[in-house]
């Protein structure tokens, strides 16, 4: 059993993540194309430490964990309030942050 | 020759106040232009009395001047400028060629201010008239008194001031005006020849004085002397309007009369001699430089002399004579130690006649309602007597009429002319005779037309003779024009009276007798009066000037193309030029400049654009960052 | 009377008055023009009783302050003056309350759906700038006059942006960039001089007595003369640099004008002498035919253009780019004739261009335009302003008896020995001076009363303010319905006019006759900086005629 199952499924999944991030507009579905992204690289910090017999890898993917949950909360939050006053959900909508 | 200066000798009496003769004139120019309209109505009083004292201090001082050995007198007054090796100080020199001016300018300065007085009588300007005229006085007072270069350079570019303010009198004329601003630009065209030739005695000598400079000739290299003189040359073009700088002085006539009488005739226009004649030891050294004098003398006395014959206009006839006269004068320093003393006396008498004619041609004015236009007047000998006789005695005394002032002066300068020997000689000398010719033919033309034959006058217009304050000037310029010559030559030698500043004059061996010359001139004169007389004597004159004419007359009437030379090389060219460096400057110096600020601006507003508000593209280019990074670890580990 | 700290008094009442006159409220403009009047006088009397402390014949700084400022980089707050700063002061000194006079009856211009400005600003940034001027002048230490340089802009920012004509923002903005960019050049040359003296010395210093006696390696030199030299170029202006003059000159108000060209843009030619030559003197000597090249060229572009312009304010802004590369020409001939002349001339044009620039807003004054050729025949109906015009215009194309001739003499007399190419070109100038003059004077006073002159008095609106209708366009439309058209009755110089104009007028005609003792006051310091850089102060021209000067390339 080598590391390069694991490793190359992570990077299918950041692959999916990343382009998913990029194509889709829905907030809530890039929302999760980011959750996917960082699972993936929470994946592969497991891989390194297990292959190595290390726990930093393990340490820093819960610390990732703890960081993506406190994100949703405030994300979704962003999400649920822009959903309120503008009726859409869609990233391209909200871009008068600009020049 | 270099005795000139015995500054070791004590000044005292009355020669230690000599710069009162500048001082009175200038007080009164002071007062009257900071007195304000409380001096209106004494004013021109005040200012004829000025110089009328200055006369009178100028002939005692003179006198003193006479009894002194060296019969001269250095005054240093105060140190001007002091720094480094520079050392200029003001002060006067009143030697016999200073104090010949000096009573020139003072006493016919002095005529002009009384007839001053009654022809600007009714001239709501009238203050500010004798207050100009007063400020020329001592300006030019300034320039002939000067003992150093730089003096004569700050009376120099005063009297270019004072005739500038004086042909603008009249100044909302717009001709009036511009005539005045050309005078004085080709006046500064020759200061510059005159600034250089002062930086060069410096840069060579270490001094600007008369006595430095011309104490130390020797040491100069040929070619300085050589560029000096020329420079100098330059210099006395501009203000005495000698070939190629003349065309601003016909022009000049647009000012009152008597301006034309004392600046333009008689005293400023003659500063280009003095300058010339005071630097006669520099001359001495340089045969080149005096050579040039010469030929611009020459070419200068005929252009004067054939444009004079085509003018209608009685005082631009008048100001081409004055060229062509002071190109006799020029002729005759040219020509060296021989002609000092002769270019002087002609000067002194061309002073009075001319003054005199221009005084005459006030008087003819005033009666004829400012009119200039000779095919306009006729039969005035009649109606203005005194006018008449006047006018025609200096009229006499100018083309050189036997025993008359001209007559002596002229023929002395035709024989120096003709002593030269060689072609040279001759050319010059037939140059000279023609001149005479010439200035016969116009002058008894302008008699003609002016005093003779049947009125042509406008209507509405009543002749009557001017009023006393006028005719008095008149009277006593025609007795100065009828005795001058014969005093200055015959009976006061000139030449002797000038020795101490040029030297002992030396008896030439004359290569044709005087008596010859003074036939020959006598005959040639004749002449041009004779063709005169054809012309427009034995015929009705019309009042408008004929078309059809050969194209020498449209020349001559042109002034020999002379603005149209200057306009076509100078003005156009630098107005072209003028207009082309506003636009470079605004386009392109300037342009470079807005240009980068426009070019940051628009960089950073089209970079701004890549700020677009959308999440996901901002996105993108975090992956693509991410990805480069990547790649570029990968390539440097790799 | 030497231990009285004059420098600091002259810095300090300006500063002060400054401060009061802000504090003021808006509504006491009388009392703030009042004030600022009162206190530029008395700097006056200081600037004069400094003159009487100084000793000409003494050292080189005298009257000098030193207390340390910035101890861990050797920044002191050093003050002193030799002959040729104090010349400036006493410039300072003259011009400022003649502003004051000349600014009495500004108005601030309007502001479109916004109330004016209050004139309080006005005079409090005046005194401010007077304070500052001082103090660049004054400074000894390199680091002191950077900070006095820069500083100096904001006053005139504020001056011209606030006050100005139409185009102010503009011009505001480009005067500072323009200025602001030269400064930081500078300030690199001044830290490079830092580090030079620190490995020299051992310890790094500003103190010019100091920095005087280092010896620089050339290279090094030619790059620390560049920053400087930039600065100075930009402020003086030389040719290519100086497009930013016409706008803030044109722009500015009259008093701003006179205090930019008169003062301000003296620092440039100060520090040429000040700085560039005794600090770098083997970079100024290899340099010195390049700049001169600029200084020459800028003498005839800068008349050409002058000739060529439409606006009487920018043709005075021109003729001051055309005197300074006569002065330039003056500092960059080595010899102590051209030198002196060169100082002399900062001081006599402040003078003559200042009035020239007064008597052009008092025009201005009456026409509302600023256009020459919306006036014409003036002098007809206004002799007394006419004739003051004329003689500043004389002075301005340096006529001898009027002050400018003594010191455009000393310059082209002075460096014709050494530059002989150069100062007959730059003699060419002279006539191109007396074009302009005359052809801006015969348009405006000349000729038959025509322009604004012929405007009703109802349609003449603002021709009382000082405030320039752009361009004047109402005016000429004017001319072309001449059927309506009546002369208008124009004022002759008031009172107050009088009493501006006089103090300038009586300098120009005292120092055109008599300049000696200012030549005397400035003579020692030029010479001490002919020996710093190592030329014979002695003058140009040797005992023996023939050989060539003395100064010139080695």
């Amino acid at each position: 059993m080598t590391i390069t199952n694991y490793l190359v499924l992570a990077a299918i999944l950041f692959t999916i993540g990343a382009v998913g991030v990029l194509v889709r507009r829905n907030a809530i579905v890039v929302f999760m194309c980011i959750e996917l992204m960082l699972n993936s690289v929470n994946l592969t910090l497991i891989t390194f430490a297990r292959s190595t017999g290390t726990v930093e890898g393990q340490v820093i993917a819960l610390f990732v964990m703890v960081v993506a949950a406190a994100e949703v909360v405030v994300g979704l939050a962003i999400i649920m309030s822009i959903y309120r006053t503008r009726r859409s959900a869609s990233v391209d909508d909200v871009n008068l942050l600009k020049y | 020759m270099n005795e000139v200066v015995p500054a070791s000798v004590p000044v005292d009496g009355l020669l230690s106040v000599t710069w009162l003769v500048i001082v009175l004139p200038l007080a009164g120019a002071a007062l009257l232009l900071l007195g304000g309209r409380r001096t209106d109505r004494w004013g021109h009083l005040l200012a004829t009395g000025t110089v009328v004292a200055a006369f009178a201090l100028a002939v005692a001082c003179t006198v003193a001047l006479t009894e002194r050995a060296g019969r001269a007198v250095s005054l240093d007054l105060f140190t001007f400028i002091e720094t480094g090796s520079l050392d200029v100080t003001a002060g006067l020199l009143l030697d016999p060629l200073s104090a010949v001016f000096v009573l020139l300018i003072t006493g016919v300065g002095a005529l002009i201010h009384v007839y001053s007085i009654g022809y600007m009588a009714h001239d709501p300007g009238r203050r500010r008239f004798f207050a100009y005229l007063n400020l020329f006085v001592a300006a030019m007072l300034l320039l002939v008194l000067g003992n150093s270069y730089v003096a004569l350079y700050v009376g120099w570019e005063g009297v270019g001031l004072a005739s500038y303010l004086l042909i603008a009198f009249w100044h909302t004329r717009p001709a009036a005006a511009t005539a005045a601003k050309k005078a004085f630009l080709m006046n500064r065209v020759g200061d510059v020849g005159l600034a250089l030739a002062i930086f060069l005695m410096f840069a060579q000598l270490g001094t600007t004085s008369y006595a430095g400079v011309f104490g130390s000739v020797g040491l100069l290299a040929g070619g300085t002397v050589t560029a000096i003189g020329l420079l100098l040359l330059l210099g006395a073009c501009g203000k005495s309007g000698q070939f190629p700088l003349q065309a601003w002085l016909p022009d000049a006539m647009e000012g009152p009369t008597p301006v034309s009488a004392l600046i333009h005739a008689a005293t400023m226009v003659t500063a280009g001699v003095y300058l010339i004649a005071r630097s006669a030891p520099l001359y001495d050294a340089t045969p080149t430089a005096r050579t040039v004098v010469l030929a611009v003398g020459a070419v200068t006395l005929l252009i004067g002399a054939i444009a004079g014959c085509a003018h209608d206009d009685i005082k631009k006839v008048l100001a081409y004579s004055t060229v062509s006269q002071i190109g006799y004068m020029f002729l005759a320093v040219g020509l060296g130690p021989v002609g000092y003393a002769a270019a002087i006396a002609h000067l002194l008498a061309h002073g009075f006649f001319k003054a005199g004619l221009f005084l005459g041609a006030g008087s003819v004015m005033h009666a004829m309602d400012d009119s200039v236009d000779m095919r306009r007047f006729g039969g005035l000998a009649r109606r203005l007597p005194i006018t008449f006789v006047t006018f025609g005695l200096g009229y006499l005394a100018l083309i050189g009429f036997p025993f008359l002032s001209g007559w002596w002066t002229k023929d002395a300068i035709i024989e120096v002319a003709l002593d030269r020997g060689g072609w040279s000689g001759w050319v010059l000398g037939g140059v000279a005779v023609l001149g005479a010719g010439l200035t016969a033919f116009y002058m008894t033309r302008l008699m003609l037309m002016t005093f003779f034959g049947t009125p042509r006058w406008e209507d509405g217009v009543h002749p009557h003779e001017a009023p006393p304050s006028m005719t008095a000037p008149m009277v006593l310029l025609a007795v100065g024009s009828v005795a001058a010559g014969f005093l200055l030559v015959a009976v006061f030698p000139l030449s002797g009276w000038l020795e101490p500043v040029f030297g002992e004059p030396e008896e030439a061996a004359h290569l044709v007798s005087p008596l010859v010359v003074s036939i020959v001139v006598t005959v040639v004169v004749a002449l041009g009066a004779l063709t005169a007389w054809l012309y427009v004597g034995r015929r009705e004159v019309p009042t408008t000037a004929p078309v059809r004419v050969s194209p020498v007359v449209t020349a001559a009437r042109r002034g020999l193309y002379a603005d149209t030379v200057n306009e076509s090389l100078v003005m156009r060219p630098g107005m072209w030029l003028t207009r082309a460096l506003v636009w470079l400057d605004a386009r392109g110096v300037d342009g470079a400049v807005n240009g980068a600020a426009a070019a940051l601006g628009g960089g950073s507003a089209r970079l701004g654009r890549v700020q677009t508000g959308f999440v996901r593209s901002y996105a993108l280019g975090i992956l693509g960052g991410a990805v480069l990074v990547a790649g570029a670890l990968l390539a440097v580990t790799a | 009377m030497s231990d009285v700290p004059w420098l600091v008094l002259m810095i300090a009442v300006p500063a002060v008055g400054a401060a009061v006159v802000a504090a003021l409220p808006a509504a006491r403009e009388a009392l703030a023009r009042q004030l600022a009047l009162a206190v530029s006088l008395l700097v006056l009397l200081l600037a004069v009783l400094t003159t009487i402390a100084f000793d000409p014949g003494g050292e080189r700084f005298q009257l000098t302050t030193s207390v340390a400022w910035i101890p861990d980089f050797g920044v002191e707050f050093a003050l002193g003056v030799d002959g040729i700063a104090l010349s400036m002061l006493l410039l300072i000194g003259v011009l400022v309350p003649v502003v004051v006079g000349a600014s009495w009856r500004d108005t601030p211009p309007p502001r479109p759906g916004r109330p004016a400005r209050s004139m309080t600003a006005f005079w409090a940034w005046l005194l401010l700038l007077e304070s500052l001027m001082v103090g660049v002048f004054a400074a000894t230490d390199v680091f002191l006059f950077y900070v006095f340089f820069e500083a100096m802009l904001v006053p005139m920012y504020f001056l011209i942006g606030s006050f100005g004509g139409p185009n102010r923002q503009y011009a505001a903005v480009k005067f500072f960039l323009y200025s602001l960019l030269g400064g930081l050049v500078m300030l690199a040359s001044v830290i490079g001089l830092y580090v030079v003296s620190n490995s020299q010395l051992g310890e790094g210093t500003f103190a010019f007595d100091a920095l005087r006696q280092l010896e620089i390696d050339p290279n090094v030199q030619k790059l620390l003369f560049a920053g400087f030299f930039l600065a100075f170029a930009i402020k003086a202006p030389l040719v290519p640099f100086h497009t930013w003059l016409p706008d803030s000159g044109a722009e500015a108000p009259i008093g701003g004008a006179v205090l930019l060209v008169g003062v301000l843009d003296k620092v440039g030619t100060f520090g040429f002498l000040r700085y560039c030559l005794p600090l770098f003197p083997d970079a100024s000597r290899d340099l010195a035919p390049w700049v001169l090249v600029l200084a020459v060229a800028g003498i005839i572009y800068a008349a050409l253009l002058a000739v060529g312009q439409s606006d009487m304010k920018r043709l005075v802004s021109y003729t001051s780019i055309a005197h300074f590369g006569f002065i330039a020409l003056g500092i960059f001939a080595f010899t102590t004739e051209a030198a002196t002349g060169a100082v002399l001339y900062m001081f006599n044009h402040g003078i003559a261009t200042g009035l020239l620039f007064i008597v052009v807003g008092m025009v201005i004054a009456r026409g509302g335009s600023r256009q020459i050729r919306d006036y014409g025949g003036l002098a007809a109906k206004a002799p007394l302003l006419a004739g003051v015009f004329l003689l500043a215009g004389l002075a301005s194309l340096a006529l001898p008896g009027t002050n400018s001739f003594v010191s455009e003499f000393l310059v082209l007399i002075g460096a014709f020995p050494t530059r002989p190419v150069f100062t007959i070109i730059a003699t060419v100038g002279i006539v191109l001076a007396a074009l302009y003059v005359l052809l801006m004077y015969q348009r405006v006073m000349h000729g038959p009363p025509r322009g604004v002159l012929l405007v009703d008095e109802d349609d003449a609106g603002d021709g009382d303010t000082v405030r320039p209708a752009s361009g004047g366009t109402g005016a000429t439309a004017v001319l072309e319905a001449p059927v309506r058209a009546r002369v208008l009755a124009v004022r002759d110089l008031s009172r107050r006019e009088i009493a501006v104009v006089t103090p300038l007028v009586a300098l120009i005609l005292v120092l055109g006759v008599y300049p000696q003792p200012l030549i005397e006051l400035i003579s020692p310091a030029v010479e001490a900086t002919m020996i710093d850089i190592g030329v014979d102060p002695g003058g140009s021209t040797p005992a023996a005629p023939g050989s060539t000067g003395t100064g010139g390339t080695d």
